[in-house]
Order: C-alpha cells, then sequence, then structure tokens
C-alpha cells in the first residue's frame, strides 16, 4: 500500500489489485476516517476525499487500517438475466476463439464481482469473470449505445444503465433496472456486488 | 401577479443552471459531487439573505438572465459582476448593487448584463429554491444528465419559505474576481513522476490560456507543453476538481465542478481546494499562471 497526495483535499492509495482495492474499500466505508466524505474505488487505486482535516491526520488513518484480506468482501449478491443477441457477439467469439455458445458459456459460467462504478452514474466495471474473455475495446466508440446493453472489454464486464456512447463490445442486453433514481441508493451494481448473469432465452 | 413565492425565468441567458453544493458521498457509485463551480460565491450569496449556507441558486454563465418576480423576494448577486438593473411593475427602472441585498417587488423584472470580468455569477434568493431534489441535491451535473432541466425561458422556480434568521449586512465588501491573469497555487500531482523533470516547472514557467472549451466540466487550456517520461497506459482512477489531467497532446485540461468521477490521464498537479472556485470565474481568453505551493 502507498499513498501518494492528490492536492489538500485527497489522497490516492496504489493497492496490488482490484481485491485489495474492494478490501480497502469496504473497511474504510464501514467506518470511514474523520473528515472523510468520499471514497472512489478503481481498478489499482482507492481515491479517499476529504474535508475539513489535514492530509496527514487522513493519510495516519489509512495506513492504520488492516483491510480484510483473504476471502473476497462481498456486499450484495445480483443476478442479471442477458438475452445474448448483442451486436459484437460474433466479433467477441472471433477474438476468444471460441464458439458463440462457448461465449455466452464463459460469460454465465464465473461470478464476477463489481470493483468499482465510473464513466456514468450506476456504470459497474465487473472484474473475476472468465479470464478468456478478455477483449479489446472496439477500435471506434458507438455514438448510442441502449440502456440495459451486457458488455465486454480490457478484462471487466458492464451493463451499461442508461443510452450513452460505449466503445465496449455488446453481447446482449438485459430488462433489468440498473440505475434507478427512485431506489435507495439508485445504483443496482456496487463496489463489492457479486454478479452472476444468466441466458434469458432468446 | 399573483403572490406566490416563484420566481419566473424570461430569458435564461447563454447557461444557466441551479445549484446549490452538490451531492458529497456518492462517488463510489459514479456520481460526482457537481454543485457551484465558485461554491464561496454562492455560500456568499446565501450567507447575505441567511439562507443556509447550502440553498440552491443560480449559477448563470456570461450574464443574459432574466427574471421575474411574483412576490416580495429578497436576493443577492454574488460572483462575476453581470451589471444588474430592476424595473418594477409600474415601470421605473434602477440599478442593483453587486455582493447586497436588494428587494424584488411583485411583478418586478431583474436583468443580469454582460460581466465585464469573471465568468459565473450567483443569484441567490431569500429562502433559496425549491426545486425538486435529486439525490439529495438541486445541482445540475451536466456530465451525468442528473438533477433539474436546464431553466428556459417560462421556467417557474418555486422559492422555499424564508429562513426565520434574518439578514444582518446588507453589503459584503469582496475582492473582485480576477481578470485577464489568474494565479493558481498548484500542489504536485499523485502522476507528477510520470512526467518529464522538468514539466512541473514547464507548467509554472508561462500563462495557460482559457480556451472555448471550457464548461462546468474543466477547462482545457493552451500553453506550455507537458512532456511525459513515461509513455505508458494509467488505468482509470478517481479524480477531484482542481485535479491537471494531461493527455498525450501535452496541454493539461483542469477539472471542475461536474467532471468525471474517474480518469484514464496522468494528473501532473491539483490546485489548491481553496483556488478552484477563482479558476471557475476564468473565462475564454483568460490567463492562468500556475505557481508551486507547498
Amino acid at each position: 500500500m502507498r499513498v501518494r497526495r492528490f492536492g489538500d483535499g485527497a489522497l490516492l492509495v496504489e493497492l496490488g489489485g482490484v481485491e485489495e482495492v474492494v478490501a480497502l474499500y469496504d473497511t474504510l466505508a464501514a467506518a470511514p476516517p474523520q473528515g472523510v466524505t468520499d471514497l472512489v474505488p478503481a481498478a489499482r487505486t482507492l481515491l479517499v476525499r476529504f474535508d475539513g482535516v489535514r492530509p496527514e491526520t487522513v493519510e495516519a488513518a489509512v495506513l492504520a487500517v488492516r483491510p480484510r484480506t483473504g476471502r473476497r468482501a462481498v456486499s450484495g449478491e445480483v443476478t442479471i438475466p442477458v438475452v445474448y443477441d448483442g451486436a459484437d457477439l460474433a466479433e467477441v467469439s472471433g477474438l476468444t476463439g471460441l464458439t458463440t455458445r462457448e461465449v455466452i458459456a464463459a460469460h454465465t459460467g464465473t461470478p464476477w464481482i463489481v470493483a468499482f462504478c465510473g464513466f456514468s452514474p450506476g456504470f459497474g466495471y465487473l472484474t473475476g469473470g472468465d479470464p478468456r474473455l478478455d477483449v479489446p475495446r472496439r477500435p471506434e466508440s458507438r455514438v448510442r449505445v441502449p440502456p440495459g446493453s451486457v458488455a465486454l472489454a480490457a478484462g471487466f464486464s458492464a451493463v451499461y444503465p442508461r443510452e450513452s456512447p460505449g466503445g465496449w463490445r455488446l453481447l446482449g442486453h438485459t430488462t433489468l433496472q440498473i440505475w434507478d433514481l427512485t431506489a435507495s441508493p439508485p445504483a443496482l451494481l456496487r463496489p463489492g456486488t457479486r454478479v452472476h448473469f444468466t441466458e434469458a432465452g432468446p | 401577479m399573483t403572490d406566490r413565492r416563484v420566481l419566473e425565468v424570461l430569458a435564461p441567458g447563454p447557461m444557466t443552471t441551479v445549484q446549490d453544493l452538490g451531492r458529497p458521498g456518492l462517488a463510489h457509485l459514479g456520481v460526482g459531487r457537481s454543485g457551484a463551480a465558485d461554491r464561496e460565491a454562492l455560500r456568499l450569496a446565501n450567507r447575505l439573505l441567511a439562507n443556509p449556507e447550502g440553498a440552491a441558486g443560480l449559477e448563470v454563465t456570461m450574464g443574459g438572465l432574466v427574471v421575474r418576480s411574483h412576490c416580495h423576494l429578497l436576493v443577492a448577486l454574488t460572483g462575476a459582476p453581470s451589471p444588474a438593473s430592476l424595473t418594477t411593475a409600474e415601470g421605473r427602472t434602477r440599478g442593483v448593487g453587486h455582493s447586497a441585498v436588494e428587494c424584488l417587488p411583485p411583478g418586478s423584472v431583474l436583468r443580469l448584463g454582460h460581466p465585464p470580468y469573471g465568468l459565473r455569477t450567483y443569484l441567490a434568493v431569500r429562502g433559496g429554491l425549491a426545486v425538486a431534489e435529486v439525490l439529495g441535491s438541486r445541482s445540475t451535473d451536466t456530465m451525468a444528465g442528473l438533477g433539474p432541466p436546464r431553466p428556459t425561458t417560462g421556467t417557474l422556480l418555486p422559492v422555499g419559505p424564508p429562513p426565520a434568521a434574518f439578514p444582518l449586512i446588507d453589503l459584503a465588501p469582496v475582492p473582485r474576481p480576477p481578470s485577464g491573469e489568474t494565479i493558481l497555487e498548484v500542489l504536485p500531482g499523485p502522476r507528477h513522476d510520470w512526467f518529464s523533470p522538468e514539466a512541473l516547472d514547464s507548467l509554472c514557467s508561462a500563462p495557460y490560456e482559457v480556451t472555448t472549451q471550457s464548461d462546468r466540466i474543466g477547462m482545457r487550456l493552451r500553453g506550455p507543453h507537458l512532456a511525459r517520461a513515461n509513455p505508458g497506459e494509467l488505468p482509470t482512477e478517481g479524480m477531484v476538481p482542481g485535479a491537471l489531467q494531461v493527455p498525450p497532446s501535452g496541454q493539461p485540461t483542469l477539472f471542475l465542478a461536474d467532471h468525471p468521477v474517474t480518469g484514464g490521464y496522468p494528473v501532473i498537479a491539483v490546485v489548491r481546494t481553496s483556488h478552484v472556485d477563482r479558476a471557475a470565474q476564468a473565462r475564454p481568453g483568460d490567463h492562468i499562471r500556475f505557481r508551486i505551493g507547498r
């Protein structure tokens, strides 16, 4: 764990990988040090934003934390039924060397975990799935990706919460609402949530 | 004219949004804080009216706002000093002070001109704007598409009940927003070591021009090139307002209130929190000079 200053209102904690990030995030979110306002987990870092306290104080508090290690912390489980009819399914099959059926089996066969959210509200970056599904982004971003699109890129899977531009490879879609402003919290997929994809049929 | 506590928008100007102090604590869901770009100016306007500091007001970019009051309302203008005038229902027109408490009688029209310097003017109303909250805030996050819609001609903005406390002063002497050249103190960023050893000196060697590609999300700056030492790809990481992110062009972007929650370009330096408000008042064509703080 290495702590870097991010201006006078935040620290960036560098960690060994997503599992360590989620573990530290869970530990700090459960009992945030005084003055901490936001925690932003990402691929290899946790951003700690604070207000009204000195950076040294927060740094000392973060360094004193002993995140749970070993078994990955899981907060909540979600099953997402997917219709595998995505525009890039055949391309993913070509990139991975798997048949379309094998791509679907790989995507549904291993549970994923939300490492962090970003890009747009409720957009969760899912890790921990089948390593054969590591495909690059599309060379060109689509202007419009429909809400509920289930996609892959750079070792992550995701479900687009709202219509937005996007460069990930589309495998299919779900009708499950991923972002609901009337729900509390509005994001279905939050850091630490375990996600199972199932095939919903055509 | 009714006596409902309502402010009617007759013209929104080029860019007007409702803003409060934003929605902290949701960054882990991909929701940024947003809120007033010049937080101190909104706070001051609210303090003048004895409102809670975080009451919602209008953030008016480059003036142009025209509103009509449907009742007696106390208002205050802060931030960029747009020349303002008030025309009563009887047709008499007079000037309106800046950073001062002013009364709008029923049926009167308040007009904001083009500020001679600064970018964002705040109009606060005693009682605060009572538009619906989204995730605990009345701020419009222009990037995430959250919060109330942008007021347009004909929008009726409800005003909340006046607080129990009364205004104590009717004028706040504040320094004018900088014109021409803004000096911003920066601290070395978390990824300054991804740049050449001279890059931090380059950042402070000459002023940067604020380009027209600037909005509530951030300001693209044009000035000394910031050379990378590490050409690698940075995994996505969390961002803050004031972060100076450097894309491969070598020209920095200064993040403001609606910045993305995470970003993928290295941050060479971060503007001191207390100077981010000042940055938000620099307008296209203005110059920013960075100075390394400690």
